[in-house]
């Protein structure tokens, strides 16, 4: 009790949240000083050419738009199966599942899914797509891989949205005569829209900077062309900045530095677009 | 027309329950290639030889202890860093920082989430090695040390926001108590809002931990990728290879079915065994922790 009232308490309270805070500042600091570090350094490798152009030289030379057009498939390769399947996931889990066995097992999986490390999403999806349904190394087989490996994030975010819906809601639906599908369809998921929109944003954005479950399920170290089809491998962000900085001798470094301005930038949109989006439906919400 | 929604009604209901246990099927197919594909390598390479304390598989070596070492190195230390800068950083948001502060310090960790683990590893050949080197006067900057700081970077994001979820989630009333007996702010936060917390707290530090566990790129790309075995005390600041590098780094170029690819599917099962322990540990100290706020609640 002396202790507890010592007449440094409050001494001891300056200096504890000077520490604190010191620490905080540590933590984040860096992280500024990356994003800053690398648009500096980054900013005068972007040019036209850069953006629109074919790797040349053993890639020492020319843009990277193969790589970024391969993002951009990938993450819409993504899109198209992570988000039905984790939507209509979460739906389940937050207005249809009882608290039972049968749940808690589908909670356990979903935290499991979302601590598998990313390269043994790598290894699987070589058995099982690559080899096993012969998709080869293709867009298709990486974007399943990937999109397995976002399905925890989007349905944790979405089956949060729905259950901060509140329950008056969905009795005024019903009591208006809807079933409960119109109900979801057309009055919850409606308002639940921003919350869901900010998870699949946040998963899509894990995935498009993803390079372990790629590197063995259809990225390719160069193409002298676009993609043509699903069943093609192709060059992605990620995976090229980790290509020329570790691969490739002799490499100019503005390239690299650009490269991972550019795989920034993308990454970084999301991010904030999904910022946006939650922050804007926190100050209009009225319940 | 009432007759053609109610088939439509259950058509869609079942399909969300289909999709519901969706992630059930996942993970058993995960498990059930990882053994498919992991399993032949206890008969096609010798025992001795993966319990053996060297690992190069071109000779049919394929010691894995190298590999957990190095796994085991990397992560403690990046723990050691990632901890008290996770816990101190979700203190000072969840209970010191002004509002306006708390805005700003939010986003920014959870940009630190987003960062690709590759865009790291590129600052940490470029930036973070050499200057370790020059620091710590070593022979390379390429060293488990230099995987554990950024690896550590990598780990925060995941325990500031658990811990700071949990922080958040200690009723008012306790700290309000606190305060009526006469504790100053900073005796209130270590003697009662982070003991009521610490099962989130907890939660989040493993869940960080295992997040560094499974990181591939980063590691691959700064730590030397040395396969020797680590248990002196400088083995920190000393190259390291991980079990993920590994497999990023050569599954690429093995044979299907010789006995280095079921080696490679072997060290996944490891890892996915790991991850599960972690996993399955974390979320029961969460349920732990819930039941006995509602017993103490009801």
């Amino acid at each position: 009790m002396m202790k507890f009232l010592s007449r440094h308490r409050h001494a001891t309270q300056k200096v504890g949240f000077a520490l604190i805070t010191l620490i905080a500042f540590a933590t984040v600091l860096p992280i500024i000083g990356t994003v800053i570090f690398i648009l500096v350094q980054g900013g005068s490798a972007i040019s036209w050419e850069f953006l629109t152009g074919f790797p040349r030289d053993g890639m020492r030379g020319g843009g990277i738009l193969p790589a970024i057009v391969g993002t951009l498939y990938l993450t819409l390769g993504v899109a198209a199966f992570s988000v039905p399947l984790g939507i209509a996931a979460a739906i389940y889990l937050a207005e249809y599942a009882k608290d039972n066995r049968a749940t808690r097992l589908i909670r356990l999986a979903i935290v499991n899914l979302a601590g598998i490390p990313s390269v043994v999403y790598g290894l699987f999806g070589l058995g099982l797509f690559v080899v096993f349904l012969r998709l080869g190394s293709s867009i298709l087989a990486a974007s399943l891989t990937l999109s397995i490996m976002t399905l925890p994030v989007i349905i944790s975010a979405t089956e949060e949205a729905l259950r901060s819906v509140p329950q008056s809601f969905r009795t005024v639906s019903i009591s208006l005569g809807a079933t409960r599908w119109q109900t979801i369809r057309k009055v919850i998921l409606k308002e639940a829209l921003p919350g869901i929109l900010t998870g699949v944003i946040l998963g899509l954005e894990r995935a498009a900077g993803e390079t372990a479950p790629i590197l063995f399920t259809g990225a390719a170290f160069f193409l002298p062309r676009l993609p043509h089809s699903p069943f093609d491998a192709t060059m992605a962000l990620p995976y090229h900045l980790f290509v020329i900085s570790t691969q490739v001798p002799n490499m100019p470094i503005q390239i690299q530095y650009g490269t991972a301005l550019v795989l920034l930038v993308f990454v970084l949109t999301m991010n904030v677009i999904a910022t946006v989006i939650r922050s804007r439906a926190r100050a209009k919400r009225q319940w | 027309m009432e007759k053609s929604l109610h088939w439509r009604e259950f058509i869609i209901t079942q399909i969300i329950k289909l999709s519901g246990y969706s992630a059930i099927v996942f993970v058993a197919l995960i498990l059930l290639f990882l053994l498919n594909e992991g399993l032949p390598a206890l008969g096609k390479a010798d025992l001795s030889s993966l319990f053996g304390t060297r690992w190069y598989p071109i000779e049919n070596y394929f010691g894995i202890l190298p590999l957990v070492s190095g796994s085991l190195v990397v992560t403690f230390g990046a723990a050691l860093i990632a901890v008290p800068l996770g816990i101190g950083t979700a203190v000072y948001i969840a209970e010191i920082a002004p509002r306006w502060v708390r805005e700003i310090l939010k986003p920014l960790v959870e940009l630190l989430g987003g960062l690709p683990s590759v865009v790291l590893g590129f600052l940490g050949i470029l930036v973070v090695s050499p200057y370790l080197r020059l620091f710590l006067n070593l022979p390379t900057g390429l060293t488990a040390f230099t995987g554990s700081l950024l690896l550590g970077g990598i780990a925060v994001p995941t325990i500031v926001s658990v811990a700071e979820d949990a922080l958040d989630a200690v009723p008012r009333s306790y700290r309000e108590g606190a305060w009526a007996l006469g504790a100053t702010q900073w005796q209130t936060i270590w003697r009662v809002t982070l003991p009521a917390a610490k099962s989130g707290v907890l939660t989040g530090v493993m869940l960080g931990i295992g997040r560094a566990i499974g990181e591939t790129m980063t590691v691959m790309m700064v730590t030397g990728n040395a396969p020797v075995l680590a248990f002196k005390l400088g083995s920190l600041f000393a190259p390291a290879r991980t079990m993920t590098a590994t497999i990023a780094a050569e599954m690429g170029e093995v044979a299907n079915g010789s006995a280095h690819y079921h080696v490679l599917f072997l060290i996944g099962i490891i890892l996915f065994l790991i991850s599960l322990l972690v996993n399955v540990l974390a979320s029961s100290v969460i349920f732990r922790a819930r039941r006995r706020a509602e017993r103490i609640l009801s």
